[in-house]
């Protein structure tokens, strides 16, 4: 839940980080550095960030409680999984509007691997050429192998 | 006056659909706190959406059909949100009764009118009077939980409708949960995404000032900066501030400029990767963020009006069983006198 006590405090270094989804609001909270995957590329916000708004990919947003200089720390960040969504940059604030978000750690490799499996055996399933329907799995393929990606990154 | 056994029966129903109205209403008062937790924790997503879009549409010059229309007003999809059963007061009705207002009136001034209904009290409503203008009737929602994938399938079907050329305007009707006591049915402009008002109020050209705003400040917002022309840089209070505000300031940019306004206070943000990308992008999605709060509020406040309709029927079913037991104890007494007179004389008599 949102909650007001820890309002930006932008001399800090730090800015309003907010991810929400359209059933809850997944993350809430001052964060020094969010790494996030835009639609055209991988982008870093800092406290201060220029005004911005960007759609995303599905990817994986990191996020630091502290940044050291501008690059991320050592320390191990907050890791969600996004299914796409927009990202609006400006004001000591960032807020992530994505339509699903998924914390990495809670992610299990096995499972996405064989929903990943089944829907490739889908996809040679589709007779004639019902080109919706195989385009219908080609994303959700596409959406499956993100999400393994970010997991077995995650892993390493 | 009824026989013994009659009342007695009477009294065993009553206090049957006693215990199925309290029991209703404790259902309806658990659900009620989930519903509500829900639809809480989707207004940030929704608030923000709404901010999004209204900073899009201020420095977005060419505006995509979903946001400023068809470029006309005489088509009308009025999409119709209730629950799936009954038993809630007056909730159903409220809603429909809304709607029909506004399709009859519309209809009176010659446009054509269609239903989208979501829930099947909705549909059994409108039946017999607009049978032949539903064109779609979407069950069981809130079974077992809301979906936001639920919504945003509805949101692609009336955007597939809306391309395909099958109505101009688009308007959702809802309950909005204010308490357990309360709920009020009001109409959300979907379609064009720029003003939100009713139906009824769509056609004269100064929509988006003045008129009656049923929404939130932040929505009234939007109507107005796009009012205020092509571009500005420089609102004050992004997202915030009353709709006649944000108007004036709108208007006055739109003859300054965009270059010179930045100085006032923010540079327009950038965009990855253009705005007409990402509008076209936002514009389906709001729609389907719009019918997803639609429905979560219509979920809470079905559960409200239910409860508050339970506790009534239990306490009339209460006062009814008093009321009864009176009669039956009166008519058992006088029957016991009846005997008693009776025996009395047999005795006098031998």
């Amino acid at each position: 839940m949102a909650s007001e006590e820890t309002a930006a405090a932008p001399e800090s270094g730090r800015f309003r980080f907010e991810l929400a989804t359209p059933e809850a609001l997944a993350a809430s909270g001052d964060y020094g550095l969010v790494i996030v995957p835009g639609s055209e590329g991988d982008f870093g916000v800092l406290a201060g960030h220029a005004a911005l708004i960007s759609s995303l990919r599905p990817g994986v947003v990191r996020a630091w409680r502290e940044a050291a200089g501008g690059l991320p720390p050592d320390e191990a960040p907050e890791v969600w999984f996004v299914t796409g969504g927009f990202a609006e940059a400006g004001e000591g604030r960032l807020t992530l509007l994505v339509q699903e978000a998924e914390p990495v750690g809670e992610m299990d490799a096995a499972e996405i691997g064989q929903l990943l499996r089944n829907a490739r055996e889908d996809l040679e399933d589709v007779k004639g050429d019902d080109e919706a329907a195989r385009d219908e799995i080609r994303a959700k393929i596409a959406l499956l192998e993100a999400r393994l990606a970010a997991c077995s990154e995650q892993k390493n | 006056m009824a026989g013994l056994k009659e009342l007695r029966a009477r009294i065993a129903s009553v206090r049957s659909t006693q215990k199925i109205t309290s029991a209703m209403k404790l259902v309806a008062g658990a659900k009620l706190r989930r519903a509500q937790e829900q639809a809480q924790a989707a207004r940030p997503y929704a608030e923000r959406m709404e901010n999004l879009l209204a900073e899009l549409a201020a420095s977005t010059p060419s505006q995509p059909p979903l946001m400023s229309g068809s470029g006309k007003h005489d088509r009308h999809l009025l999409v119709v949100g209730t629950a799936d059963r009954g038993l809630c007061g007056g909730f159903n009705a409220n809603i429909v009764r809304e709607a029909r207002r506004d399709a009859n009136q519309l209809i009176e001034e010659g446009r054509e009118v269609a239903f989208y209904c979501l829930g099947r009290k909705g549909r059994d409503q409108l039946r017999m009077q607009h049978g032949d203008r539903i064109i779609a009737v979407v069950e069981n929602l809130t079974r077992p939980q809301p979906s936001f994938s639920r919504a945003r399938e509805i949101a692609a079907d009336i955007t597939r409708r809306f391309e395909a050329g099958e109505f101009d305007v688009c308007t959702m009707y809802f309950s909005k949960f204010l308490s357990a006591l309360s709920q009020e049915p009001q109409a959300l402009r979907l379609i064009p995404a720029a003003d939100g008002q009713s139906p009824n109020d769509g056609d004269n050209e100064t929509t988006a000032d003045g008129g009656r705003h049923r929404q939130s400040p932040s929505n009234a917002n939007i109507a107005g900066d796009n009012n205020g022309a092509t571009a500005d840089g420089g609102r004050q209070s992004p997202g915030h501030g009353d709709s006649q505000n944000s108007e004036k300031i709108g208007q006055g940019q739109g003859v300054a400029g965009t270059k010179g306004a930045s100085a006032v206070s923010r540079g327009a943000p950038e965009f990855e990767p253009g705005q007409d990308e990402i509008l076209a992008e936002l514009l389906p999605h709001n729609l389907a963020v719009q019918i997803w709060r639609g429905i979560l509020e219509n979920n809470a406040s079905e559960q409200g009006a239910r409860m508050t309709a339970m506790d009534n029927a239990t306490r009339n079913a209460g006062e009814m069983i008093t009321r009864l037991t009176l009669v039956y104890n009166r008519s058992r007494q006088a029957a016991v006198t009846t005997e008693l007179i009776e025996i009395v004389s047999a005795k006098e008599a031998m």
